[in-house]
């Protein structure tokens, strides 16, 4: 496993487009913190590129990676190595290089210009959110076997989770507009990682214009400690649903 | 201290011709203030050694002074109204009033004004009062430097700080109320002034203002009171000067505005609100030269507001500038500067070339559907926002400042 996992990362660090993300990343973060004149706002203005840049990179890219090394998959399946330890480690390299890319890219300027509980917040939301549509990107690439289907699958995921799955939820909130949906709320918006994620940085950051009913009833569940460990299991279960239903699969293809 | 005694004594010798003081102490003729107040006479002085009172309830009905050396302590015994005045021109200076009556029928209070005028009522401490200092039918009265502290719960079990009611030319200066219901409470109460109190955690109103024609508050400070400052069914009210600061909740403003009409608001600080001002039914207002910091609305103007000039003031920091509820625009906003700004100055003259719009889209979806909070800062409601900036269609189309300012006012 130890040598698969050596062995896609890398490769993948060999691949420019990583290296290009994190440049981009690093430029990005450096620029909105200087830019703005108080780093809350570079903060606020990071976390739009977080919840939109890192999730389409991950998928985007896990899915082509995935595909580009088929050939590699079967090769190595041809092997006596176990189908698990190959998709596994393939999971691990790739999670493991999108989040050193991160961490360095959006993490280090974080760290050095905000290193408060919000920006430690957005630092593990963000690496959450790479591991997340990591396993999600190879669930997608191991259900469909055209490449451009695939990647047609995966930005389409993207597409749901940024942006239609918010517009359903304004599209509930005005149909049922009679009912008290706070509560409900907060079981809708862990149905979306980029939406648990968001309103986790969100609470931590501009407190004044969440304190209102809806704000007080997130901040009475997320703001409490069992609340933030169910949030970020919730997270944790994002990442591990997919990648383990994606494995079930691959045991069983036939490639 | 004795010179000062004495040239007091002297001077309230002076001025009524035959005025005495009399003393109050463990160790003097008079034990109670009681028995000293039945031997006095119209102008006399009463001096109060230190020590611990049960005066039961203290009718004042003399034009008499009545000073505290070192705080002498007035227990109400929770039983007890503690000082009640009922005569002109009395002066009660330098007492600890604590643990008055509490009543749901009777508005127990530490020093009451009965009918009076002229009264002055100074640098007392009230601890656990119902409610403090209380006037009915007061005219020139002076409040001043005093200091209230209750520590209820429950709004049924407390009274307000200072409660004026039906009462002209008052002078509320220099108090600290904290942990009442409401701190200052003014109803239909005229020609009075609130200059430089500071109101903190109060359970409901830090002020709450009603049928109170032309007064003025000036320099005081309201932070963290359960509702924030409230102002209703008045007119010519000034307000210059305060600081509201950290009022939070659904219900909780810097300042609630309803029906106030021919009022100015001038140089005031609105800091970490929740909403920095809400407006409804006022009319004939000018906003000039304060300041809205992060604040979650900085400004929220019903439709039903009617001829609102806003001018010059900073909006910095807010999460939503402004929000309304209807499309109806009948105020004016002119030169404030908006942070959130992205126009030009091409012919650099500190003015923006186009309007600014302080209205989001997504704050009218907020006022209609609350949770929808919920998709605060999502990419979906900025992109709702910057669609709506290039087809306004739901905001409304002339609530918008023409000459926005580029630079913030040094306020």
């Amino acid at each position: 496993m130890k040598k698969i996992f050596k062995y896609v990362i890398t490769d993948i660090l060999r691949n420019k487009t990583v290296l290009a993300y994190t440049v981009f990343l690093l430029a990005i973060s450096f620029s909105l913190f200087s830019l703005e004149d108080n780093a809350t706002k570079g903060l606020l203005s990071l976390l739009n590129i977080i919840l939109i840049i890192v999730p389409l990179v991950s998928i985007i890219f896990s899915t082509i990676y995935v595909y580009n090394s088929s050939e590699f998959i079967e090769l190595l399946v041809s092997q006596p190595l176990k189908r698990k330890t190959i998709w596994l480690s393939l999971f691990a390299g790739l999670s493991s290089s999108l989040c050193i890319a991160f961490f360095i890219g959006a993490g280090i300027p974080v760290l050095i210009y905000e290193p408060t509980v919000t920006g430690f917040m957005m630092i593990s939301v963000g690496l959450l959110l790479s591991i997340i549509f990591v396993a999600i990107a190879m669930l997608a690439t191991v259900i469909t076997r055209d490449k451009a289907k695939g990647i047609g699958v995966g930005i389409l995921l993207w597409l749901y989770f940024s942006l239609l799955f918010d517009g359903l939820v304004l599209f509930i909130l005005f149909q049922f507009a009679d009912y008290p949906l706070e509560k409900i709320m907060i079981g809708i918006s862990a149905l979306n990682p980029i939406d648990l994620g968001r309103i986790l940085i969100l609470l931590k950051m501009d407190i004044s214009a969440l304190m209102g009913y809806t704000g007080a009833v997130f901040r009475d569940f997320f703001g409490t400690h069992a609340g933030l460990i169910t949030a970020f299991v919730t997270l944790i279960i994002w990442a591990g649903v997919p990648a383990w239903l994606s494995l079930r699969k691959f045991n069983r293809k036939d490639l | 201290m004795k010179i000062f005694i004495t040239i007091l004594a002297l001077l309230s010798l002076l001025s009524s011709g035959h005025a005495s003081t009399i003393r109050v102490g463990k160790n003097l003729p008079f034990k109670t203030i009681t028995e000293a107040l039945q031997k006095a006479k119209e102008y006399d002085t009463i001096l109060v050694e230190e020590g611990l009172y049960h005066e039961k309830n203290l009718i004042i009905d003399k034009s008499i002074t009545l000073k505290g050396i070192h705080h002498p302590v007035l227990d109400g015994e929770h039983k007890y109204q503690i000082i009640s005045i009922k005569a002109n021109n009395v002066t009660v200076d330098g007492f600890t009033l604590q643990y008055s009556a509490v009543s749901s029928i009777t508005d127990y209070a530490g020093i009451k004004i009965y009918n009076a005028h002229n009264v002055s009522i100074l640098n007392n401490v009230l601890t656990d009062t119902f409610f403090g200092i209380y006037s009915q039918y007061g005219t020139n009265c002076l409040i001043q430097n005093n200091k209230l502290t209750a520590h209820n719960t429950q709004e049924q079990q407390s009274g307000n700080g200072i409660h004026c009611w039906k009462s002209d030319s008052m002078r509320i200066i220099g108090n600290t109320v904290t942990g009442h219901r409401d701190g200052i409470y003014f109803e239909f109460v005229t020609n009075s002034i609130i200059w430089r109190n500071q109101s903190y955690k109060n359970l409901r109103y830090g002020l709450h203002f009603m049928f109170s024609h032309n007064d003025a508050y000036i320099a005081n400070v309201f932070e963290h009171n359960g509702s924030g400052v409230s102002v209703m069914f008045s007119h010519g009210v000034k307000m210059f000067h305060n600081l509201f600061k950290e009022n939070w909740g659904d219900a909780a403003y810097g300042i609630l505005l309803k029906e106030i009409s021919d009022s100015y608001i001038e140089g005031n600080y609105f800091e970490r609100n929740t909403s920095g001002i809400f407006m409804e039914g006022a009319s004939r207002i000018t906003m000039l030269k304060n300041t809205f910091r992060n604040n979650g609305w900085g400004l929220k103007i019903q439709a039903s507001c009617l001829d609102i000039t806003l001018k010059n003031n900073n909006f910095i920091g807010n999460t939503f500038d402004v929000g309304t509820n209807g499309s109806l625009v009948l105020n004016t906003f002119v030169n404030n500067f908006w942070d959130k700004y992205e126009g030009y100055d091409l012919n650099k003259d500190k003015i923006g070339d186009v309007p600014y719009r302080p209205v989001s889209m997504y704050s009218m979806v907020v006022e209609k559907n609350p949770p929808s909070m919920i998709l605060f800062r999502s990419f979906f409601t900025s992109l709702m926002d910057k669609s709506e900036k290039v087809i306004p269609s739901l905001t409304p189309e002339n609530l918008k400042d023409d000459h926005p300012l580029m630079k913030p006012l040094p306020l």
